[in-house]
C-alpha cells in the first residue's frame, strides 16, 4: 500500500507544472459519470505499468445505445483506459488493474472470468486499421468461426454479408469478397474491421482513434457509421479530434493525466467547461 | 629487395602526401581563417592527396610483381642456346628452368650443373636485380608524381570531397566485383568441366542410369572396372536422407519458433534461442562421427530388438543427424518471421475473442507462411549440400532403394569419393564430379532463389 501511496505522490509530482498552468488540481471528477442505463460500470479503476501508475481511480459508466468519447492530450490514459473495458491489457506484461469494471453487472476482473470470451461481449477496433492477411470474407468470417456462431456455410455467408452490410461496405466489396483483404483503402480496412468486429455480436465496441490513420472523405463515412451502430451497440471511442467527439458522442469524458477530469454531455462539455483543465484543452490553449 | 618494405614507403609517402593536401589547402585560400573558402573540408584535400599517391603506385606494383617472373623469364629462356632446348618435351623445359631459377636464389637444383646453366642462372639473378630495383624507382616515381598531380590541382575550387567519395565508390565496386566474379569463375569452371564430361558421358545416361560405378580401367587389362555413370541412385540418395533430415527438422524447427516467440518467457526465450543456435556452429564433423558411432549403431541395435535388418551405415542415421544439424536454420527464421507478425494482427484476434492458440493458428503461422516457406527451402538447400554427416554416416554404396534402414550414397558423398586419392584429373571419373557438382549447383541455386524471393514477397507485405 505505501508503494502504491508513494507511486501516486510521484506521478501527481510530475503533475506539479501542469497544475500551475491549469490551476488547482483536483482528483475528484467534476460533472456526473453515471449513465442513465449503464452497460458497463467502472469504479475508482487504477492501471499500473509496473510501479508506475497510469490511471487515477476513474469512474465512468458506459450507457446502452450510446457513444461516450474520451478525449485529452497524449500519454494522458485514455487508451489505457479503453484497453482495461475488454482487459486487452493483460497482453502487457506488468500490467495490473484494481478497482471495479463491470460489465451487465458482472466482475470483469473476477479471478474466475476468462478474459476470452469477455472480448467477444467487448469487441475493439484499432487505431491502424489491421486486416489479417486473409481475404475480405475470411476476415469478417473469423470470429464467427472460433466461436461457432453458424452452423453451416449459408448462415455464415449470411451473417459476413449482414455485417459487411452493417459496416457500410457491403456494395463496396461484394464482388470481391475473395480478395485480400489488406488490399482494401485505409478507410475501407478500417471498416472492414468494423465489419470484423459486430460480426460476433459484441454488446459494446471499443474505438480507440479509429480515424487517425484516415483521411477526411472516410473519417466521414466511419463517423456516420458510429452513429448508426449506436442503434445495436454501446460504444466507447477515443479520438484525438474534438470536432469528432463533438460530431458522434453524447457524452463525453476529458482525462488529464490518469486523471479522469471532467464528464458530461458532450454539448455542455464542448459549450460550457466546468473545470479549467478541460476548458483550457477544448479552447486550445493546452494540449 | 622485400615488396612489404615498398608497400611500407608507399604508406608512409601516402602519409606525407596527406600532410602537405592539407597544408596546401589552407594555404591556398590563405590561412585557417579563410577555410570556409574551401569547397571541401581540409581532410579531404589530404586524402585526395594520398589516394593520388598511394592507388596508382600500388595499381603499378602490383602489375609488375605480376608480370616481373614472366618477363625475366622469358628473357632468360631467348638466351639459353637453341640446341639445349631443341627436341625437348615443354615439361622438359620448365625442368630446365627451374634448375636456373633455383641456382639463382642458391636453393637444390635437380640435375648437375652446366656452364651454360650457370650462366643463364647469373643472368637470371641480375636481370631480377635489375627488374626489382628499377620496380621501386618506378612505383616511387608514380608515387610522387601522383602527389604532385594532387598538389597542382588543390585549390579553393577543387571539389575534394566528390572525387574522394567517387574513388571511395570506385574501391567498393571494385571489391564487391571480387565476389561476384569468383562466383561466375567457378560456376564456369565447373560449366566446362561439366561439358567436358558429357562429350565423354551422354547426359542421357548421366541423368537417367540407374547404375552408379564410377570406377574405370587405368590399364586396357583391368577387369572390373568398366565405369557408369548413371546418377539416378545418388539422387535418389540425396533426396531421400534430405527428406528424412526435413521430417526431423521442420517440426521440430517450427514448433520450437511458434513456442520461443509466442509463449517462452523473456528469461527462457534469452536462454534458449542462443542455445538453439549453437546447433548451427557445431562443425559438421562432430555432427558425422556422431551419426556414424552414436547414432548408427543405435538405430541397429533398435532394428535388432524390433526384428528388422539395418546396415550399419544408414539413410536414417545421417538424415536423423543432419535433422538435427537443421533444426536452427528452420527455427531461426521461422523464429524472426514469426517475431515480424505484427502486434496488431495479434491485437486485432484477440479483441475478437480469440485465445491465443486460435491466434496462432490461424493468423500468425499463416501471416508467417511465406517467410516459413522460405526458411524451409534454405534448410532443405542446406540439407541437400551437407557433406560431411552423410561421408561418415551414409554409406558409400550406391544402392537404389527406398528403404531407409539401407545404406545409400549421396551426390556429395561421391564427389568426395571421385576426387580423394591420386586421380588422373581428365578421365571421366573425376570429370563426373564437376557434374554432379553442377547438378548439385543448379538445385540449391534454384531452391536458394525461389525461398528468396518468397521471402522478399513476405516483406513487402507489411511495409
Amino acid at each position: 500500500m505505501n508503494t502504491m501511496v508513494e507511486a501516486i505522490d510521484k506521478a501527481t509530482g510530475a503533475m506539479s507544472s501542469a497544475e500551475l498552468a491549469g490551476g488547482q488540481h483536483s482528483r475528484a471528477t467534476v460533472g456526473d459519470f453515471t449513465a442513465v442505463d449503464p452497460r458497463m460500470v467502472c469504479r475508482n479503476v487504477d492501471v499500473w505499468y509496473g510501479s508506475k501508475q497510469a490511471i487515477h481511480g476513474v469512474s465512468l459508466d458506459i450507457g446502452k445505445n450510446e457513444v461516450v468519447s474520451m478525449i485529452g492530450p497524449s500519454g494522458c490514459g485514455k487508451s489505457t483506459f479503453l484497453r482495461s473495458l475488454n482487459r486487452m491489457n493483460d497482453t502487457i506484461v506488468g500490467c495490473r488493474v484494481t478497482g471495479s469494471i463491470q460489465l451487465d453487472g458482472q466482475e470483469i476482473y473476477d479471478k474466475g472470468l476468462d478474459p476470452v470470451p469477455l472480448r467477444a461481449r467487448v469487441g475493439m477496433v484499432f487505431q491502424k486499421p489491421n486486416p489479417f492477411p486473409k481475404s475480405i470474407y475470411e476476415n469478417v468470417a473469423y470470429g464467427p468461426r472460433i466461436h461457432g456462431l453458424t452452423n453451416n456455410k449459408a448462415e455464415l455467408d449470411e451473417l459476413v454479408e449482414d455485417s459487411l452490410q452493417k459496416a457500410g461496405l457491403w456494395n463496396e466489396v461484394k464482388d470481391r469478397l475473395d480478395q485480400p483483404g489488406t488490399g482494401l483503402s485505409g478507410g475501407q480496412q478500417q471498416r472492414l474491421c468494423i465489419a470484423r468486429t459486430i460480426a460476433v455480436s459484441p454488446e459494446v465496441i471499443l474505438m480507440d482513434e479509429p480515424c487517425s490513420a484516415l483521411d477526411p472523405i472516410a473519417t466521414a463515412i466511419v463517423e456516420e457509421l458510429i452513429d448508426e451502430l449506436r442503434q445495436n451497440f454501446s460504444i466507447a471511442i477515443v479520438t484525438h479530434s474534438m470536432q469528432q467527439a463533438a460530431r458522434v458522442s453524447q457524452r463525453t469524458a476529458y482525462f488529464h493525466l490518469g486523471d479522469l477530469i471532467e464528464v458530461g454531455e458532450t454539448n455542455h462539455i464542448f459549450t460550457n467547461p466546468q473545470h479549467k483543465l478541460t476548458e483550457d484543452y477544448i479552447t486550445g490553449r493546452f494540449g | 629487395m622485400y615488396a612489404w618494405i615498398l608497400i611500407l614507403t608507399l604508406l608512409a609517402v601516402m602519409a606525407v602526401a596527406y600532410q602537405l593536401g592539407i597544408k596546401r589547402a589552407i594555404s591556398s585560400v590563405g590561412g585557417l581563417t579563410q577555410i570556409n573558402a574551401l569547397h571541401s573540408l581540409p581532410s579531404y584535400y589530404g586524402l585526395y592527396a594520398a589516394l593520388w599517391a598511394g592507388i596508382p603506385a600500388l595499381l603499378l606494383m602490383g602489375l609488375w610483381i605480376g608480370f616481373q617472373d614472366q618477363i625475366v623469364t622469358s628473357l632468360v629462356t631467348a638466351n639459353l642456346s637453341p640446341d639445349m632446348l631443341e627436341g625437348q618435351s615443354s615439361g622438359r623445359i620448365d625442368l630446365i628452368l627451374n634448375d636456373i631459377k633455383n641456382l639463382a636464389t642458391g636453393n637444390i637444383v635437380s640435375a648437375t650443373v652446366t656452364p651454360e646453366v650457370q650462366a643463364a642462372a647469373d643472368q637470371y639473378a641480375r636481370l631480377e636485380r635489375i627488374a626489382t630495383w628499377s620496380m621501386w624507382l618506378a612505383v616511387l616515381a608514380v608515387a610522387l608524381g601522383g602527389m604532385a598531380y594532387a598538389w597542382r590541382r588543390t585549390g579553393p575550387q577543387m571539389r575534394a570531397r566528390n572525387r574522394v567519395e567517387s574513388i571511395f565508390l570506385a574501391i567498393m565496386i571494385v571489391f564487391s566485383s571480387i565476389a561476384i566474379l569468383t562466383t561466375l569463375g567457378i560456376v564456369l569452371s565447373v560449366l566446362f568441366e561439366s561439358l567436358r564430361f558429357f562429350d565423354m558421358v551422354s547426359p542421357v545416361e548421366f541423368f537417367l542410369g540407374t547404375n552408379w560405378s564410377p570406377q574405370i580401367a587405368l590399364r586396357a587389362d583391368q577387369v572390373g572396372a568398366t565405369g557408369a555413370f548413371g546418377a539416378i541412385p545418388l539422387f535418389t540418395g540425396t533426396l531421400m536422407v534430405s527428406l528424412i533430415a526435413m521430417l526431423v527438422a521442420v517440426p521440430i524447427g517450427l514448433m520450437s519458433a511458434i513456442y520461443l516467440s509466442e509463449y517462452a518467457p523473456r528469461n527462457v526465450r534469452a536462454v534458449a534461442k542462443p542455445v538453439i543456435e549453437i546447433l548451427a556452429g557445431i562443425p559438421t564433423v562432430v555432427y558425422g562421427f556422431f551419426a556414424a558411432l552414436t547414432v548408427a549403431p543405435a538405430i541397429r541395435d533398435l532394428g535388432a530388438l524390433l526384428g528388422l535388418e539395418v546396415a550399419s551405415e544408414s539413410a536414417l542415421a545421417a538424415g536423423l543427424v543432419m535433422g538435427i544439424m537443421i533444426i536452427p536454420f528452420v527455427s531461426s527464421l521461422s523464429d524472426d518471421v514469426i517475431n515480424a507478425v505484427p502486434q496488431s494482427m495479434r491485437d486485432g484476434s484477440y479483441a475478437l475473442g480469440a485465445t491465443q492458440s486460435e491466434t496462432i493458428r490461424r493468423v500468425i503461422v499463416p501471416a508467417a507462411l511465406p517467410g516459413i516457406v522460405g526458411g524451409i527451402l534454405l534448410a532443405v538447400s542446406r540439407a541437400i549440400g551437407e557433406t560431411m554427416i552423410v561421408v561418415m554416416a551414409a554409406g558409400m554404396a550406391a544402392n537404389l532403394t527406398a528403404n531407409p534402414l539401407e545404406s545409400v550414397t549421396t551426390v556429395t558423398v561421391q564427389i568426395v569419393t571421385l576426387l580423394t586419392g591420386d586421380q588422373e584429373f581428365d578421365s571421366a571419373k573425376t570429370l563426373a564430379a564437376f557434374a554432379l557438382g553442377l547438378t548439385l549447383f543448379l538445385v540449391t541455386l534454384s531452391l536458394n532463389i525461389v525461398a528468396l524471393s518468397i521471402v522478399r514477397k513476405y516483406r513487402e507485405q507489411y511495409e
